[in-house]
């Protein structure tokens, strides 16, 4: 009983301990122009650090973490494409590493996913609304029928 | 002693939660009125118990009683006393028992509110709430008690909190987002006593509306609130990251908004029933389902709390139980559900169930990616990673669409859209629209994008509209009986539409233009370089040093102008806490409506230059300033006439007569 | 029973699918990644060693008989628990070369010599590129590559005896059974 309480506090403070890493780390990059640094940057967020809790690499002050962006800056400044880039990566990391996954057979379900629901949901409701009759209001005077849409439009369109 | 009685005092909670979930139950199917009214009772006292429970474990907090393990892992002498208090909630095992407290908070408040309400559905109501307490104190009892000693060898001093939660956001964002998942049990369990007893007509959607409305109410603010603290406190001014438990929390407000859209048609129309059944369902369900995502260890997040599979295990069996058999009894007896009105392709129902699709959508994605990497392991297509490019990729057309609706929505009436000559000037303030759209971000800030503009151009688009429509009601003197006089003619409920709709709008834009056109720099700053973001330079001056009672720091001063002219002196900090040892990157912020200035200290670069991050972030507090806009729209249903008007002796004799009507029937 | 049911059971089949999937994903570590260069080649590479930092190594060095490298540092408190588990492999037989990552080369060699050298030949990477290049992302681990030099397997974390038996073991004999004629 004790030693399992030992444990888990062990493991609670080392959690605790490791939260540390969740601040800023600033590390400086050099660039030429505007574009590089841009492409740096977009990058960076969206690449995964491999050992922390769910960060990107800009976020991250993991030794890894550094060690990625230096990679990533020496390959942008080589002048490889963000596709090169993330490629390059990915063969050493697997797809882990990008926080866009890629678009293959196995995620299609994801991407394609919520779209199709959307279309097959809209469709059902369109199709049965317009087999919905429209509403019919009798026999009125146009006078009448003005009347009535007025009073029934103040009732109810105050109130939703 | 006192956390002994606090353990006394759970336990006896518990025996109490589970007379509450059984009793009534009982007397409802048997018709013994002392058996239901016995609900009411028994709501009470688990009240009353588990505040006690609570007030033991924040009084060990507050005495230093280290021997208590939960107390030495999440505090120290030299907390100050206020954060001794929130890091009660610090922890999942204070977490959980604030939980239960909120819980058996909202289950008593049923009982004194719902006074007028049918004594069946109210003993039915309570004694749902009373098993969910069960299943909440069980969990607590059998695999996080707080109150677990850690004799003989306890510590002289605590852990200490970690710093990343000494701040005031701990305070209040944990307690707001556990009103808001927790009140969401309430509708839940209206609708589970109303499948219970067989009956469950419009009315169920007038009684839960208010219910519903206070926590979504809550549950916006708990969430925007998260969102500041992250971005004040985290240092790398972000305000959302798609984090599994950043996704947790807003699944349930995104049905929650369906929700409370679609209650909207049950009461007034008595339609759509059996969707708003199962979406009262379906929300509750997704706090349960964010419960166990971010104690039980199965996805990795920066806001996880200590987590263990042992835990994990019994919530999924909670979950199991709780929404297996909700959903299986709705299977069983929705069909008794039908609703039978007429409504056209556009007319308000129809606008409000297009509303319900954009949310739900909204909440597969949500679900979809953030549980998609478990779902590729576990079918062998190996480990991937969804993260913001995805959510924000396919939450963009949603935000659009309803922004469209949002714009239509006043002037479209129930059963049939009328077209009122406002259609032809709503095309006139659509084009508006977006030529502002484009016009003012490129004047504002050097150029546009298609998404700014269309962002933009929308929420524009939706605030025209609505404003118009307000002024219309005010000026128009609607029914004709000539005295000159114009009348406003407008319910509380169509105001908080309108704030509610044009907070979202200007959330909309706010992230928009903030996402398009922030600008970070992170540079090498010796003492007197000046840097340039936008329109504005930034002079570092230098660093000092300052000590403080748990923590030392090196704080930077950074002078910023523009055009020349002194606009602020910005402080980073960073600090060294003293027990933990941990370094603590304070930002330093300089707040604005339409744009803030964020600078953040980094590492001394060893021969007398620093690391300094410098961010611009235009109308970034309008995405907060919206939630707040749209909490005050749901606190202003609340006050509408129509629901002080349940307590009139006429609703309550409808009622019951048509509860009499039902058990005639069988 | 009609159609109707069944759409209203639908929630309810797909929550508990939901529910399958969360029991499946209850107990596995999240954090533990896959490597993602499973039976592909060892990079190339160009290190000094770490006693003889003027010799230079390179990949031909592991190719030709199946060899373990163990990816190890002096900063790795875990390492430490290893050790002894690597030594008594070593004697026995196995092939170990040592990846030192990230390290100081000074602290290295004194610890190797506290505590013993399993390693047929231990590589400096100061700062991290060949083990960036094989897809390294914490300490201990280790590679199991055959004669041909391609990666087999990975280990995560430390190797112990345990491990070793009911693991680790057969997919080392299986190894060196490939390709015996």
């Amino acid at each position: 009983m004790l030693k399992q309480l030992s444990t888990c506090i062990t493991f609670l403070f080392v959690v605790l301990w490791c939260a540390q890493n969740a601040y800023a780390g600033i590390d400086i990059y050099q660039f030429d122009n505007a574009e590089e640094e841009k492409q740096f940057r977009n990058l960076v967020e969206e690449l995964r650090c491999p050992k922390c809790q769910n960060q990107n690499l800009a976020d991250s002050n993991a030794g890894l973490a550094k060690d990625l962006k230096d990679r990533t800056y020496q390959l942008v400044k080589e002048g490889k494409s963000n596709k090169e880039i993330k490629a390059y990566l990915v063969e050493r990391y697997g797809d882990f590493i990008i926080y866009r996954p890629p678009f293959r057979f196995s995620t299609a379900l994801l991407w394609l996913g919520p779209l199709l629901v959307f279309l097959l949901v809209f469709g059902i409701l369109i199709r049965k609304r317009l087999q919905t009759a429209d509403i019919q209001t009798g026999e009125m005077s146009t006078k009448e029928r003005e009347r009535l849409s007025n009073l029934l439009e103040n009732q109810d369109s105050n109130e939703t | 002693m006192i956390p002994e009685l606090g353990h006394f005092f759970l336990v006896s909670a518990f025996a109490v939660a589970l007379l509450q979930g059984v009793l009534p139950l009982w007397g409802a199917s048997s018709g013994n009125a002392q058996l239901m009214a016995m609900g009411k009772t028994t709501a009470m006292t688990q009240l009353i118990l588990i505040a006690l429970a609570f007030a033991c474990l924040v009084n060990a907090f507050l005495v230093n009683d280290f021997t208590v393990a939960y107390v030495a892992t999440n505090s120290n002498s030299y907390l100050p006393d206020w954060f001794k208090i929130s890091a009660v909630w610090g922890g999942h095992e204070g977490s959980l028992l604030l939980w239960a407290l909120i819980l058996a908070g909202w289950g008593a408040a049923v009982a004194i509110m719902g006074k007028h309400l049918p004594e069946e559905l109210l003993a039915r109501v309570l004694a749902v709430m009373g098993l969910l307490g069960v299943g909440f104190i069980s969990f607590i009892l059998f695999t996080s008690n707080p109150f677990l000693r850690l004799l003989p060898d306890f510590p002289l001093d605590g852990n200490d909190l970690n710093p990343l939660l000494q701040d005031i956001g701990l305070i209040i964002h944990p307690p707001m987002l556990y009103m808001g998942y927790v009140g969401f049990s309430v509708p839940f369990a209206f609708v589970i006593a109303g499948l219970i007893g067989g009956q469950l007509d419009s009315v169920w959607a007038r009684w839960s509306r208010p219910w519903a409305t206070v926590a979504w109410c809550f549950l916006t603010l708990g969430i925007a609130l998260g969102s500041w603290w992250a971005y004040y406190e985290l240092g790398w001014g972000g305000w959302w990251f798609w984090d599994p438990v950043e996704n947790a929390s807003l699944m349930p407000w995104l049905a929650g908004t369906a929700l409370l859209h679609s209650l909207a048609v049950t009461d007034k129309r008595a339609g759509i029933k059996i969707w708003t059944a199962l979406l009262a369902i379906l929300t509750f369900s997704l706090s349960l389902l964010g419960t166990f995502l971010v104690r039980s260890g199965v996805l990795t997040s920066v806001h996880a709390f200590a987590t263990d599979p042992e835990r994990g295990a019994f919530i999924l069996a909670f979950l199991v139980i709780v929404v297996g058999g909700s959903l299986l009894l709705f299977a069983l007896r929705a069909h008794r559900l039908k609703s039978t009105i007429e409504y056209n392709l556009v007319s308000r129902e129809s606008w409000l169930v297009f509303q319900n699709v954009i949310m739900s959508i909204a909440v597969v994605v949500v679900l979809l990616g953030t549980l998609y990497p478990l779902l590729s392991e576990a079918f062998g297509a190996g480990k991937l990673s969804v993260g913001p490019p995805y959510f924000n990729l396919l939450f963009q057309p949603l935000a659009y669409l309803a922004l469209f609706l949002m714009a239509l929505a006043p002037y479209i009436q129930w059963r049939r859209y009328q077209f009122v000559s406002a259609h032809r000037s709503l095309f006139l303030l659509a084009f508006i629209s977006v030529i502002l759209g484009v016009i003012v971000p490129w004047f504002y800030f050097g150029y546009v994008t298609w998404q700014v503009v269309l962002a933009f151009s929308l929420s524009l688009w939706v605030f025209l509209s609505t404003v118009k429509n307000l002024l219309g009601k005010v000026n128009f003197d609607r029914l004709g009986n000539g005295n000159g006089k114009p009348e406003i003619l407008l319910s509380r409920s169509y105001l908080a539409m309108i704030l509610a709709h044009i907070g979202f709008a200007v959330s909309i834009t706010g992230i928009a233009f903030t996402s398009e056109y922030s600008i970070e720099k992170d540079v090498r700053m010796y003492p007197g370089d000046t840097l340039n973001a936008g329109a504005y330079q930034f002079e570092f001056k230098g660093v000092h040093t300052a000590s403080e009672s748990n923590y030392r720091a090196i704080v930077g001063t950074i002078e910023v102008t523009q055009n020349g002219k002194l606009i602020t002196q910005l402080r980073p900090e960073k600090r060294t806490y003293r027990v933990q040892q941990s370094s603590m990157t304070e930002a330093a912020i300089d707040a604005g409506f339409f744009r803030d200035l964020y600078v953040a200290l980094g590492d001394s670069l060893g021969d007398g230059s620093w690391a300094v991050r410098v961010y611009y972030k235009p109308f970034v507090r309008w995405i907060w300033m919206g939630t707040i806009f749209m909490s005050l729209g749901g606190a202003l249903v609340l006050a509408d006439r129509r629901y002080r008007k349940l307590r009139s002796k006429s609703v309550m004799v409808e009622a019951r007569n048509q509860q009499f009507n039902v058990k005639r029937v069988g | 029973m009609n159609r109707t049911f069944f759409i209203y059971l639908a929630p309810f089949i797909l929550f508990i699918a939901l529910a399958g999937v969360l029991f499946f994903a209850l107990g596995k570590d999240p954090k533990l990644l896959p490597s993602a260069k499973l039976g592909k080649p060892f990079p190339d590479f160009q290190l000094p060693g770490l006693h003889q930092p003027e010799k230079t190594l390179s990949k031909t060095e592991l190719v030709g008989e199946v060899v373990l490298i163990n990816i190890w540092a002096t900063w790795c408190v875990s390492c430490l628990v290893e050790h002894p588990v690597l030594s008594k492999l070593a004697r026995s037989g196995v092939i170990i070369y040592g990846l030192n990552y990230k390290d100081v080369r000074s602290a290295a060699i004194v610890f190797l010599e506290n505590h013993g050298n399993p390693y047929r030949e231990v590589f400096f990477d100061a700062n991290g590129s060949l083990g960036l290049d094989l897809g390294v992302y914490g300490a201990p681990e280790t590679y199991f590559l055959d004669r041909e030099g391609q990666i087999r397997y990975r280990h995560i974390g430390v190797i112990t005896t345990d491990i070793w038996q009911n693991k680790l073991k057969s997919i080392y004999q299986g190894l060196i059974q490939e390709n015996q004629e």
